[in-house]
């Protein structure tokens, strides 16, 4: 048996979205286009968002090669990320990060990160924070290309 | 008899616990543990002999710089170096490397001229040439490594020529393992009329090496690599090329007068060391030259290729495991990098880490490398004095089930 906190890491949710990536194929006509890398580990997310009019997120694409952390981080946001403004998408952001950093969420917070909770088990294992923000980076890039920043 | 049981009751970390379970450290071509000989050594230096070297008449003083030009003398003896003054105290490998190309490299390599290294270099011995190529105007040309990680030295005569102003290459790599032929190559290059340099941080501390029989010019090693404290490394330079170098940094301890507008030199080898040196980290080097010398630098070598081999034969079992780099143990240093299926290295070194295993992961320094074999990252053991058949059990059992831990992940998909 492993230690729980192994599991706690690689959820099933985690494992399962490193292997079967969800929102993979690549848009070719985004208005939001980023990559990042971590030179570090070799970890590497391409993201692509597709606006809708109102400037909701209508589809996104994210591809990339890395350990499960990273990977799956990726196809997580991916979800998440649908139908969200891009100022949402920010403020979820902050949230993800807010909850790796160990800060205490509150049941409306937590609720709001659903699937992304999945991650919460990074916390123990510090090295691995890196990992789990790097799809998130990418997108601030991304964002902040597309607004002129 | 060499018994690693024995020797490991000389490291304390070695008997602390990681994650709950004994600790199996494996991550010794990083850096290596140190014995309590080391660092009763240090707590030595300053309990009783702390003072500034080469300067006071005072007995503290006097003390301290024998213990550093004593220290001195083991590294000269153990490389076999015709005297001591060929023999600089760096910081570490990285250090002698831009040493040599902010010095010997400045004034010898112009327009025109080549520098050879090899595919498999580390980092710090590629970006300084990098530097040098830049901003002299030279070519940094590359012996070929092959598929089974060996030097391709066909092509040797033609990428060593008279334009070839020096060839600087490993001596153990640090990822492929490969011990490299280089007694060969600085024949050739020699006959060429360039200069040699080996960056030993990888085999000085796990195999006897001998400077004049080997004939290079300059050689490049760690203390941390070799049981003894971080930021204490050392430069061999072959005493007819050194006399020819100008200093590298330049301020106290280095000078033998001084006034307002110039100043000369002093005697070699304090010319190369600018500044209060680690006096007390090379007291210590010193002190894990002896424990080495001990066990038998020959001795230490054959355990390490033992290890290797016994290791090489248990990964033989796992299909899912491919090593990287030859698989002949009479090859390669003592150290063996991995990958296993598709798990992501920095995922598998997590997986081992609860097991109380260390290993390295990622590129290791050798982003190139890794680039030409279409690896982004890999998994590294690394083995040393007090590692055991034992520690590569423990090893293979928790590889085994990290690779049913996150294969049966595959299979839920």
């Amino acid at each position: 048996m492993q230690p729980n906190e192994l599991d706690d890491l690689y959820r099933e949710v985690i494992l399962d979205h490193y292997r079967t990536r969800r929102n993979s194929q690549r848009l070719p006509d985004a208005q939001v286009e980023a990559h990042g890398n971590n030179p570090f580990c070799g970890d590497e997310v391409f993201l692509q968002l597709r606006l809708n009019r109102d400037g909701t997120i209508q589809e996104i694409g994210n591809q990339g090669q890395g350990c499960s952390i990273s990977q799956a981080s990726s196809s997580l946001m991916s979800d998440a990320l649908k139908g969200r403004t891009l100022e949402e998408a920010g403020a979820l952001r902050e949230l993800f990060r807010r909850m790796l950093a160990g800060e205490q969420l509150s049941d409306a917070e937590t609720e709001m990160l659903g699937e992304l909770e999945a991650l919460q088990g990074v916390r123990q294992f510090p090295v691995r924070i890196k990992c789990a923000l790097l799809a998130w980076s990418v997108l601030e890039d991304g964002v902040k290309e597309y607004r002129g920043l | 008899m060499f018994n690693p049981k024995t020797i490991r009751q000389d490291f304390p970390i070695l008997s602390r616990e990681v994650n709950g379970k004994p600790l199996v450290y494996l991550d010794n071509a990083a850096t290596s543990q140190k014995p309590r000989q080391v660092i009763q050594t240090l707590t030595e230096s300053y309990e009783m002999y702390n003072a500034n070297v080469h300067r006071g008449v005072h007995t503290l003083s006097m003390e301290a710089t024998d213990r550093y030009e004593a220290a001195r003398q083991k590294v000269a003896d153990l490389i076999h170096a015709p005297s001591t003054e060929c023999v600089i105290f760096v910081r570490n490998t990285t250090e002698a490397i831009n040493l040599v190309a902010g010095t010997w490299a400045a004034s010898n390599v112009g327009p025109g001229d080549e520098i050879v290294l090899t595919e498999m270099e580390h980092h710090s011995n590629l970006v300084p040439w990098q530097k040098v190529a830049q901003e002299q105007s030279a070519t940094l040309r590359f012996i070929p490594v092959t598929d089974d990680g060996t030097l391709d030295l066909s092509s040797l005569d033609t990428l060593i020529n008279q334009h070839t102003k020096l060839v600087s290459i490993v001596h153990v790599s640090n990822m492929l393992g490969t011990l490299n032929p280089v007694n060969e190559i600085i024949r050739k290059a020699h006959h060429a009329g360039a200069h040699v340099m080996i960056d030993a941080a990888q085999s000085v501390p796990h195999t006897a090496v001998d400077v004049m029989e080997m004939d290079c010019d300059f050689l490049a090693f760690s203390g941390h690599k070799m049981l003894a404290p971080p930021g204490i490394g050392v430069l061999y330079v072959k005493p007819s090329v050194l006399e020819q170098m100008e200093p590298f940094m330049r301020g106290g301890e280095m000078v033998q007068e001084v006034w307002y507008d110039h100043a000369t030199w002093s005697d070699l080898p304090n010319r190369f060391e600018a500044g209060t040196p680690n006096f007390t980290d090379a007291v210590a080097l010193g002190a894990a030259i002896d424990y080495l010398n001990d066990l038998g630098m020959d001795e230490v070598r054959q355990h390490e290729r033992d290890i290797t081999a016994y290791a090489l034969d248990a990964f033989g079992q796992l299909e899912e495991v491919e090593i990287v780099g030859p698989k002949d143990p009479d090859l390669r240093g003592g150290l063996l990098t991995f990958t296993a299926s598709d798990i992501h290295p920095h995922d598998l070194g997590t997986f081992l880490d609860m097991d109380g295993i260390a290993i390295r992961t990622g590129h290791h320094c050798v982003m190139p490398m890794h680039r030409k074999l279409g690896l982004s990252a890999t998994a590294r053991a690394s083995f040393y004095v007090y590692n055991s058949n034992d520690e590569i059990d423990i090893l293979v059992e928790s590889l085994k089930r990290a690779l049913a831990y996150f294969g049966h992940a595959a299979q839920r998909t």
